[in-house]
């Protein structure tokens, strides 16, 4: 990989989300909780109905970076917030844009800003990571 | 304007350990599950299911996903009984499990992530995690009044190594 400049941005990871990606990712981390599988328990916790793990935006965002730095780069931090509800439906793009690139010994260390929006732009999980470069 | 939802017994509890979890080893279908999961409905990246293509990487071999959690389901402690009115998911469970009143509130949500990581986990790998109460805030939102409460999970290995060292925030309301 060519060094990255301040300002790039490192592509993205899409996923259509509903009950057949919660319910694998509930399976796997074993989150069956009621918010995640049933529309009345959303509803009951004053959302529009069902909605996604914030733990499930946590993978996504390792997923756009592993795309990124490929197996043998090194993801050393990663910082997130869950600041809006994945919905049933909805198109989660998780993105990246390089804000540092410096030298640790022979290794380049990129800090990025990070997140994951909805289909308008609205960001669900804005967060930073670092990650060494192989 | 409210009072506080913290009260001198959870006050008192900050710093108190939570849990300490010892996994299972981790299996190599546990990692490909977890992949198959997270990468749905496009097939995952070969090196966290094919031996082959993961013995090309500089790990020489499988290793996990950052992200993977070995204490799913059951720990080495064995079954866990959940509770027929919270599906193992109740509000209070921190402070009940600090042997504390709680706060008393119907619903939670995952409020964000702040975590280091260390060694990757293999196949094979005894994780050992170590879970303090860190502290609590309080904020008023569109939600109510809500509770902040911060969880610090440390996660080593079988041979000591640092995994990862994380903050988690759990929001209350």
């Amino acid at each position: 990989m060519d060094v990255p400049q301040v300002g790039d941005e490192i592509g993205s990871f899409v996923r259509r989300t509903d009950f057949a990606n919660w319910n694998r990712y509930a399976a796997v981390n074993d989150e069956f909780v009621p918010i995640h599988m049933d529309d009345a328990a959303g509803r009951a916790a004053s959302q529009a109905g069902a909605f996604g793990m914030g733990n499930l935006q946590v993978s996504y965002l390792h997923n756009l970076l592993r795309q990124w730095i490929g197996p043998d780069g090194v993801i050393l931090s990663l910082a997130c917030q869950f600041r809006a509800i994945n919905t049933k439906g909805m198109v989660v793009t998780a993105r990246g844009r390089v804000l540092e690139v410096d030298k640790d010994g022979d290794r380049t260390v990129v800090r990025l800003e990070i997140w994951t929006e909805d289909e308008n732009g609205t960001p669900l999980a804005p967060g930073t990571a670092k990650v060494a470069l192989a | 304007m409210p009072g506080t939802l913290v009260n001198p017994e959870m006050a008192a509890a900050v710093g108190g350990e939570l849990r300490r979890a010892v996994s299972f080893p981790i299996d190599r279908s546990d990692i490909r599950r977890w992949a198959i999961a997270v990468y749905w409905p496009e097939p995952p990246p070969a090196w966290f299911w094919d031996e082959h293509a993961a013995a090309a990487t500089t790990h020489g071999g499988i290793v996990a996903p950052e992200d993977f959690n070995p204490f799913a389901w059951m720990t080495a402690a064995g079954p866990v009984p959940v509770s027929a009115e919270s599906g193992g998911h109740d509000p209070d469970a921190t402070e009940k499990r600090l042997g504390v009143q709680p706060a008393g509130l119907s619903f939670q949500l995952n409020g964000g992530l702040d975590v280091d990581y260390g060694v990757r986990m293999r196949p094979g790998d005894v994780i050992t995690s170590i879970v303090r109460l860190g502290g609590y805030t309080e904020r008023t939102g569109k939600l109510g009044q809500m509770l902040f409460t911060v969880f610090e999970d440390t996660w080593t290995n079988q041979d000591g190594d640092v995994v990862k060292r994380s903050r988690s925030t759990l929001i209350r309301y």
